[in-house]
């Protein structure tokens, strides 16, 4: 790797309860990349992802061992402060999940509790570029008052993805953002996952192998709670090291 | 191969079955919502039908010597009215000579009638130096029988009213002195001992105000306990113990509040006895257990989603509580309410233990001063031996009911407003 990884995770083991969700995962993850994260169910790469922004201090049962840096400061620290690292740290979740206000007040919530916009023009601005990066403006410039929960189901997710970059986060989790919509939503998802990453890093979690080959630079196999592999999506994909991620990327277990 | 039950044709013996029963559990739910139907229409109808007559009373007009000797125009309030009523009620009816007949004839009369007369005066200072024809209220004895409630017929040792009062009343019926009017008085007396005066606004004030307390304190209370236990609190041992102990106070007889609200507000805390302060106080008591738990629920009917998103957004605990999750739950937190407070006024054993039971004929001004509540008013009420009282009461019963639908109506069009699909 030429530059040092954005975020570097050492040895994270997830327990919820007694039960072992992750172990010893060490992965290192690009800034300005797709990574993407796949496996079969329950292997535990969604809940890899939500260690990266904190989600899982929500669970109560869910103890986090181990080390993850974003940037060199190690998140679970006790001097972090969650709320300025999920500001940092935005999330798109599975199901697209706006909340019941306009679009434009889903889009500013996040710069009004982070006091990004010092005026009125400020948010408007920001909302707009947002919209605009989300590939979403055009659709609904002309409707920002009305509610963001009768959007289809893939201008929804844009509208997520809106109010995430919002905030101008360093990264972004996405948490199979596609997996609720049509292929044609998809696709225009995909494109955006491209762009966005000009700007921003991307770790996305997908059940979709073709996504993963599609959107990702990098990949991680993920199985049963352990890393099996992780590298260049193009090696992963063509010359995998493991059987596991050969039978799996084949088409014979998950 | 043909199975035989491969055909689409009705009539075919198992499905029959099936429809029967079908239609049978149908049946049994029509006949269920009609019996319900019936009950209430019955009770309204019958509650109506009783009470109608309280909106009216009866008056009678006579014939008042209010010549200088009577009233000293100088001293108003000084001068006997009760002496002037009866004067003018002999003068009306020589025929009464004995003792027994006067008295009859007194009380064709409300004893309120020398007040009455006074105030009358006071307002029109006009009126002295001469005989005037003014309205006084008649006795509830009166009132019944022009409604009908006592029987003109049978012996007269088993009437309210005897032989020589009939007489009179026609007499003065003939005359077209004596009316039925709106009852005024009802909406803007309190409680008498006498039939014809008792009215029901210083319960209504009473139980206005209790309700007023008992919302200023279980509303807040209550939302912000299931709050925390819903959004902040670790479910661990001590979470279970206190979700258990609320449900258990949910289902505590209501006169146990009452004996606490005696004991610790009264006794220990010194506050005023048969005050709305300490009614509504016990009444929240009652109420915060069920509006914690129909606002526990409705949080928890906030889908997970809204929560991880606006965490997810970097929003603090009580930024996602406060923007989010909260305003989603209001309606449900305002149904529960509503049926707290609905629960709350119609209560009458708690309001017995701290002394609301009380016999309170002013108008309550503050939450600190005694008072009644409807409920207790309507128990009071239907105790008396009274025929009048009767009317009173589903009067009484009335005024509860359209408080209640009128609070029922406030709550629903501010949850209609407060609605969110998502």
């Amino acid at each position: 790797m030429q530059k040092t990884p954005l975020i570097s995770a050492k040895d994270v083991d997830v327990f919820y309860a007694k039960k072992q969700a992750l172990d010893k995962i060490t992965l290192d993850i690009p800034e300005h990349k797709v990574t993407s994260l796949i496996g079969p169910s329950g292997c535990g790469k969604t809940t890899f992802l939500r260690c990266i922004n904190r989600m899982n201090d929500l669970v109560d049962i869910c103890r986090v061992a181990g080390e993850i840096k974003i940037m060199g400061q190690d998140i679970y620290a006790p001097e972090v402060d969650v709320v300025a690292l999920r500001a940092n740290v935005g999330m798109v979740f599975q199901k697209p999940n706006p909340f019941p206000k306009s679009i434009f007040d889903n889009v500013a919530y996040g710069p009004k509790i982070h006091g990004l916009a010092k005026t009125k023009g400020d948010m408007e601005e920001m909302v707009e570029w947002s919209l605009r990066k989300a590939g979403l403006w055009e659709e609904v410039k002309d409707r920002l008052a009305e509610t963001g929960t009768g959007l289809s189901g893939g201008q929804q997710q844009r509208l997520c993805i809106a109010r995430a970059i919002a905030v101008k986060p360093k990264v972004i989790l996405m948490d199979e953002p596609c997996s609720a919509l049509d292929p044609i939503a998809t696709a225009i998802i995909e494109e955006l996952i491209d762009e966005l990453r000009k700007k921003f890093t991307i770790i996305i979690v997908t059940h979709s192998m073709q996504q993963a080959a599609r959107v990702s630079q990098r990949t991680a196999f993920f199985h049963m709670g352990i890393l099996v592999e992780s590298g260049a999506t193009k090696s992963l994909f063509t010359a995998p090291q493991d059987e596991r991620t050969q039978n799996y990327i084949t088409g014979r277990i998950g | 191969m043909t199975n035989p039950t491969t055909s689409f044709l009705k009539g075919q013996k198992h499905l029959n079955r099936r429809h029967n029963a079908e239609q049978r559990f149908q049946w049994m739910g029509r006949i269920a919502i009609a019996l319900s139907l019936i009950f209430l229409a019955f009770m309204i109808t019958s509650i109506i039908w009783q009470g109608k007559g309280a909106v009216s009373t009866t008056k009678v007009m006579l014939a008042f010597d209010l010549s200088a000797q009577m009233v000293d125009p100088e001293n108003i309030k000084g001068a006997s009215y009760e002496k002037i009523v009866k004067s003018a009620l002999r003068s009306q009816f020589p025929n009464a000579k004995k003792r027994k007949q006067k008295k009859a004839l007194y009380a064709l009369v409300s004893s309120d009638a020398g007040f009455q007369l006074r105030d009358q005066i006071l307002a029109n200072p006009a009126l002295l130096g001469a005989e005037q024809t003014l309205w006084v209220s008649a006795s509830d004895d009166v009132d019944m029988l022009m409604k009908g409630h006592i029987s003109r017929a049978g012996a007269q040792s088993d009437r309210r009213v005897n032989d020589d009062q009939i007489g009179w009343i026609d007499t003065l019926s003939d005359e077209d002195a004596i009316k039925r009017v709106f009852n005024i008085g009802f909406f803007t007396s309190g409680d008498s001992r006498e039939p014809e005066l008792a009215g029901i606004l210083s319960a209504l004030v009473g139980s206005a105000l209790s309700l007023l307390v008992c919302f200023a304190l279980s509303f807040p209370i209550g939302i912000l306990a299931a709050i925390y236990l819903e959004e902040f609190a670790k479910k661990n041992r001590w979470s279970d113990l206190i979700e258990i102990n609320i449900n258990n106070l949910a289902a505590v007889p209501s006169i146990v509040f009452g004996l606490l609200g005696l004991s610790i507000f009264l006794n220990v805390f010194g506050l005023p006895r048969s005050s709305p302060l300490v009614g509504g106080m016990v009444l929240a008591l009652m109420t915060l257990p069920t509006i914690i738990i129909a606002a526990r629920a409705s949080l928890r009917a906030v889908p997970p989603s809204i929560r991880e998103a606006a965490l997810g957004m970097g929003a603090s605990p009580v930024q996602t509580t406060f923007h989010h999750v909260a305003p989603l739950a209001l309606p449900g937190f305002l149904t529960g309410t509503i049926v707290g407070m609905a629960q709350a006024l119609g209560e009458t054993a708690p309001l017995l233990m701290i002394g609301m039971v009380a016999f309170i004929v002013d108008i309550p001004s503050s939450i600190l001063e005694p008072a009644t509540a409807l409920p207790v008013q309507i128990f009071l009420w239907a105790d008396s031996p009274e025929r009048a009282f009767l009317e009173k009461t589903s009067a009484a019963i009335i005024v509860l009911l359209i408080f209640l639908v009128l609070m029922n109506i406030i709550a629903i069009t501010l949850r209609k407003k407060y609605e969110t699909r998502f």
